[in-house]
């Protein structure tokens, strides 16, 4: 066991975890963080998409203890308060889920995309979301609801 | 995934007295995109992990037109991909980048991780060849550079001691040459079917002509593979369609791909005549601009 500390979603947490513990199942299971799905467990399918200092990345493939001292964003700490992301509002417009399994990992990468790119186009959005499956294969909603979140609603919520 | 002991490395030092004490038995972890998918599935399962990640010295870029680029064996894929210098003076590098893996791996995974892990699908790896790169490998007590056409010897395998780790890549400046590296895969960013990078110089004298050229493939043989007997037939030559559209066949006779669920090995050849065709017609094109 080691020992280790990170911040999620703004809440400092230090604990104590098997050094063969994923990221993915640390913030599922330990934290209880249960928007953080296991997809495929490969780093292929996206759907364990978090931030680590703001860059999404797959929380699957990585171990636990590399965060250490670390910023982690989960869907969870997306919204403020009551008050949703501009992206999370797109997908609720959009109807952009069918299942919905892939839907935490597809906001956090367009959200991380669009910090990066608030203007996109749609080739530039289908090439950032490349690495998250949607086995429902819905994929046509979700690239018009990240098309539709407007730059200057953003600055705004922020 | 197995128990295993994890060992947090503070510099270059520590990490190799680390591997050093303990051997063959240890592995190295950088970013860790393939080596913690390889322990999940239990394809391989060491007993000490050295995690070398939080080692800063080793995250940088930098660039002298003297010496050329070097980068920090830490630095991620996605530092790489938007590397202002990178992007001016070798573009086929970024390009590279843009379409290897997801941007969520590329923003964890590092270079120096891509190319110890030794898959045969390594887009970097045949990218640095072309470009005639070099690679740093520093151990408990010594330090090599050694060229990267000499880091492979088999699939998954490379000449890498067990108490070395690779710190830095040095690729030297471009002189006033033309590159690429394209693949051909399902999706933009998935694993490459087959891969090529060439990198090619035109003689002062005549832009017709080749000074110097590189091909290597990526996907098709059990590491990237420099196509010898095609690079010969361009070199020094009067560049034209037909001479490149007959290396590239020649290309497509000399490697070795293998069935699986992308093709058959007959697919895999042709595809490779083609894009290694549109590869050196790019680079001669991209060379002549300049």
């Amino acid at each position: 066991m080691e020992n280790f500390s990170l911040t999620v979603n703004g809440e400092h947490i230090e604990a104590e975890i098997n050094p063969a513990t994923t990221l993915q199942n640390f913030l599922y299971k330990y934290v209880g963080l249960t928007g953080v799905k296991e997809g495929c467990g490969e780093g292929l399918c996206g759907c364990c998409t978090v931030r680590v200092d703001g860059e999404a990345v797959k929380s699957c493939i990585i171990l636990a203890l590399q965060v250490n001292g670390k910023r982690v964003q989960t869907i969870e700490g997306l919204a403020e308060g009551e008050t949703l992301d501009p992206v999370q509002e797109a997908f609720l417009d959009h109807g952009a889920f069918q299942c919905g399994y892939c839907t935490p990992g597809m906001i956090m990468a367009s959200r991380s995309f669009l910090d990066e790119n608030p203007a996109p186009s749609e080739k530039e959005i289908r090439h950032a979301l490349s690495g998250n499956l949607c086995r429902c294969t819905g994929y046509h909603k979700i690239v018009k609801a990240v098309l539709s979140v407007d730059p200057k609603k953003e600055i705004v919520a922020k | 995934m197995d128990q295993f002991k994890y060992f947090p490395a503070k510099d270059v030092e520590e990490a190799c007295a680390l591997l050093t004490q303990y051997g063959e038995e240890a592995k190295v972890l950088s970013g860790g995109q393939s080596l913690v998918s390889m322990m999940k599935q239990r394809l391989i399962s060491p007993p000490f992990i050295i995690d070398i990640k939080g080692i800063s010295d080793l995250d940088y870029i930098r660039y002298t037109d003297d010496d050329g680029l070097r980068i920090g064996g830490l630095t991620t894929h996605r530092s790489v991909e938007k590397s202002d210098i990178i992007i001016n003076k070798f573009p086929m590098l970024a390009q590279m980048e843009y379409t290897l893996a997801s941007v969520a791996v590329r923003n964890w995974g590092t270079v120096a991780g891509n190319l110890c892990s030794a898959d045969p699908a390594s887009d970097l790896a045949p990218a640095l060849i072309a470009l005639s790169a070099e690679v740093t490998l520093t151990g408990a007590a010594t330090k090599r550079t050694v060229s990267l056409d000499d880091f492979f010897v088999d699939s998954f395998e490379t000449i890498i001691k067990p108490d070395e780790i690779l710190t830095e890549i040095h690729v030297p400046n471009a002189v006033m040459g033309g590159g690429i590296h394209t693949k051909f895969a399902l999706r933009e960013t998935d694993l490459a079917v087959v891969s090529v990078a060439t990198y090619l110089t035109l003689k002062e004298s005549s832009h017709d002509e080749c000074d110097d050229i590189r091909i290597v493939m990526g996907s098709v043989n059990p590491f990237p593979f420099r196509v010898n007997r095609a690079e010969e037939a361009i070199r020094g030559q009067k560049i034209t369609d037909a001479l490149i559209e007959k290396a590239a066949q020649t290309v497509s006779e000399d490697i070795e791909p293998t069935a699986d669920l992308n093709g058959t090995e007959e697919f895999k050849r042709d595809i490779t005549r083609v894009l290694v065709q549109r590869a050196i017609k790019e680079a001669v094109a991209r060379a002549r601009t300049i």
